[in-house]
């Protein structure tokens, strides 16, 4: 009924005062966020520019130092420690992450009996509360009775200390990660798998490519956009994401060498109370971020593949 | 859909095409069988590998005191004992911190959907200036390492006393609520035809009266999705409880299980069965929502 009036009511409309009334309701439909945004991000952000140029125990009033913290972090050997860890562990994590993602969406993606079970499975360990999995990794590292050595000496392996080995540390967070973090990448490039018209692998059939060929002139181009979706939110999500896993089992230790970024902000903060250093160290961490958004979209153009008009 | 195939020329005909289509088709069936087998056997051990946590957990649950601790480890524990999940929950005051996790959660969930929707249907559906820049202002806090805002919440919060209240905890999430589920719902509403609007406004509608009675009932898959992502990301929250809430009458699940952990070190039977409690909830609503799991995390891919 609706529809019929529709045509003549829209073109009887005046353009201007429709679009001002338009200005108002969209406005106030985004205030909600608008007002978030000044309250929780944008000024608790300038909040804590402001706090990065002071020093502020909590104890007495802060006192302006200027760029003090910035050059105190510069000479911080912890600091360094800090980023090697931090860069170590996302470096590791995140490729390894998205290859065991892609292999195994690549898998799924194939007309298996029983693939939603397969499928269950693998996603199920990304929904855990962080906090249960990261105690039960840690029972399963402990170097005692833990699964993980018990597994060592069926094989007949010595057993390690895992998490409380120095040089160990890393790669058993990274080990963990595994577990929770392919879930999330995998079912995205599932969907993006999907999207991938099957005329173009029977046209590749045709000319007798082979599965390999099919693979990388094919699946790689059409997923380059999902893979690089997957990276920047991998790397983005791997400079936070891993605060309450260190948290709960090594507490950075040992000897601070899975001590990261977040956590040593985190440990600043709310545990040394040194709140101006805390906040120069956190605005550090946001560059870093951002810089590396910025250096992924930039080399983006070298290997992501954008299909000209294509509609998703 | 149906993209052309290109390599084949005009003259070939349909026919020709068909025909080497079909043969084709044959040809991968044929050739898939044995790679399926391999695939069946390499993700039946993967999938084991993924599993084993679960079960070890379970199987550490069930053991007496003092069992958990032989070597080499037994899988099936003689006898089971499912007290420990009674112990475990009245050996700390797990169902206050229950009762506060809930608070939170469901606040939290149901405020910030209401809310995200708004903003989502205001990005997707009205024309005004400045929309997109502010979406993608939006869009770009998701890049915000949320403890840069950490610091400062929580000096301010101190100093107009939100500090033990759960509105840390609600209040920036009822604001505009988290950035993706603004971002889903925008999608979501995007795929909505706009002459369902253009014939409400005729029939004088407001934004607001669109939004509520035509876009919000339309939705319900996405605000499903929307729901469920919130109350698994309250429910697990961890550092902002952590920071916001000291008092103990006031913890949630995430910290009273960590706080199990120091009072309990040696227990692991009761850490592991108070850990499964705490998993169980997520694992009833993963398997009741499961499309909705999938459903969400596809549409957040789809902007690839």
């Amino acid at each position: 009924m609706a529809t019929t009036v529709r045509t003549a009511g829209a073109l009887a409309r005046p353009g201007r005062r429709f679009l001002s009334q338009q200005t108002l309701e969209g406005y106030a439909c985004i205030l909600p966020w608008l007002l978030g945004f000044a309250c929780f991000v944008a000024g608790p952000m300038v909040a804590a520019l402001l706090i990065s140029l002071t020093d502020w125990s909590m104890l007495e009033p802060p006192i302006w130092i200027g760029l003090d913290n910035y050059q105190r972090m510069l000479k911080d050997p912890l600091f360094y420690t800090v980023l090697v860890n931090t860069a170590y562990i996302s470096f590791l994590a995140v490729p390894l992450h998205l290859i065991v993602a892609l292999g195994i969406a690549l898998g799924l993606n194939e007309k298996l009996t029983g693939v939603n079970i397969y499928r269950t499975i693998f996603y199920l360990p990304s929904q855990m509360p962080i906090v249960a999995s990261a105690l039960l990794w840690l029972w399963v590292f402990n170097p005692d009775f833990g699964l993980a050595n018990a597994l060592l000496n069926v094989l007949n392996l010595p057993p390690l200390r895992w998490l409380f080995d120095p040089t160990l540390s890393k790669p058993s967070i990274v080990l963990i990660t595994m577990w929770g973090g392919i879930g999330t990448p995998m079912i995205i490039f599932l969907a993006g798998l999907q999207g991938v018209p099957e005329s173009l692998y029977e046209a590749a059939n045709i000319d007798g490519a082979g599965s390999f060929a099919r693979f990388r002139h094919i699946t790689l181009p059409m997923l380059s956009p999902i893979i690089f979706f997957n990276l920047i939110i991998g790397v983005i999500a791997s400079f936070q994401a891993y605060f309450t896993l260190v948290f709960i089992t090594t507490q950075g230790g040992p000897a601070n060498t899975s001590l990261i970024f977040i956590l040593y902000i985190y440990f600043k903060a709310f545990r040394d109370f040194d709140m101006g250093y805390a906040a120069a160290l956190a605005w550090t961490l946001f560059l870093i971020v951002l810089a590396l958004t910025g250096i992924n979209f930039l080399l983006a153009r070298f290997w992501v593949h954008y299909e000209g008009g294509e509609r998703t | 859909m149906s993209a052309n195939v290109e390599p084949v020329s005009a003259e070939t005909g349909t026919l020709t095409l068909d025909r080497s289509v079909a043969q084709a088709h044959v040809a991968v069936g044929e050739r898939r069988r044995p790679m399926h087998i391999m695939l069946h056997v390499v993700f039946v051990i993967v999938c084991l590998v993924y599993l084993l946590p679960f079960a070890w957990m379970l199987s550490t649950s069930l053991k007496l005191d003092g069992r958990e601790i032989a070597m080499p480890p037994e899988w099936i524990p003689n006898p089971a004992v499912w007290s420990n999940y009674y112990r475990a929950m009245t050996g700390l005051p797990m169902f206050l911190y229950l009762q506060n996790t809930l608070t939170i959660t469901i606040t939290a969930t149901a405020l910030g959907v209401f809310t995200a929707s708004l903003t989502g249907f205001g990005f997707a559906r009205l024309r005004f200036p400045g929309r997109d820049v502010l979406f993608s202002l939006c869009l770009a806090t998701l890049m915000l390492p949320g403890i840069v805002t950490l610091i400062p919440e929580f000096l301010i919060y101190r100093q107009i006393g939100w500090i033990n209240t759960f509105l840390p905890l609600i209040e920036p999430w009822t604001l505009g609520g988290h950035v993706l589920r603004i971002f889903l719902f925008r999608q979501y509403a995007m795929t909505i035809p706009q002459d369902y609007d253009e014939a409400a406004r005729v029939d004088g509608a407001s934004a607001l009266r669109i939004w509520w009675s035509i876009i919000l009932p339309l939705s319900r898959p996405v605000l499903a999705t929307m729901a469920i992502l919130a109350f698994i990301y309250h429910w697990n929250d961890f550092l902002r409880p952590l920071v916001f809430l000291q008092d103990k009458d006031l913890r949630t699940l995430a910290i009273g299980l960590r706080l199990f952990r120091s009072e309990y070190l040696v227990q692991w039977n009761l850490l592991m069965a108070a850990s499964a409690l705490m998993l169980l909830p997520i694992l009833a609503l993963f398997f009741a929502a499961q499309r909705y799991f999938v459903q969400g995390i596809v549409m957040t891919g789809i902007k690839g």
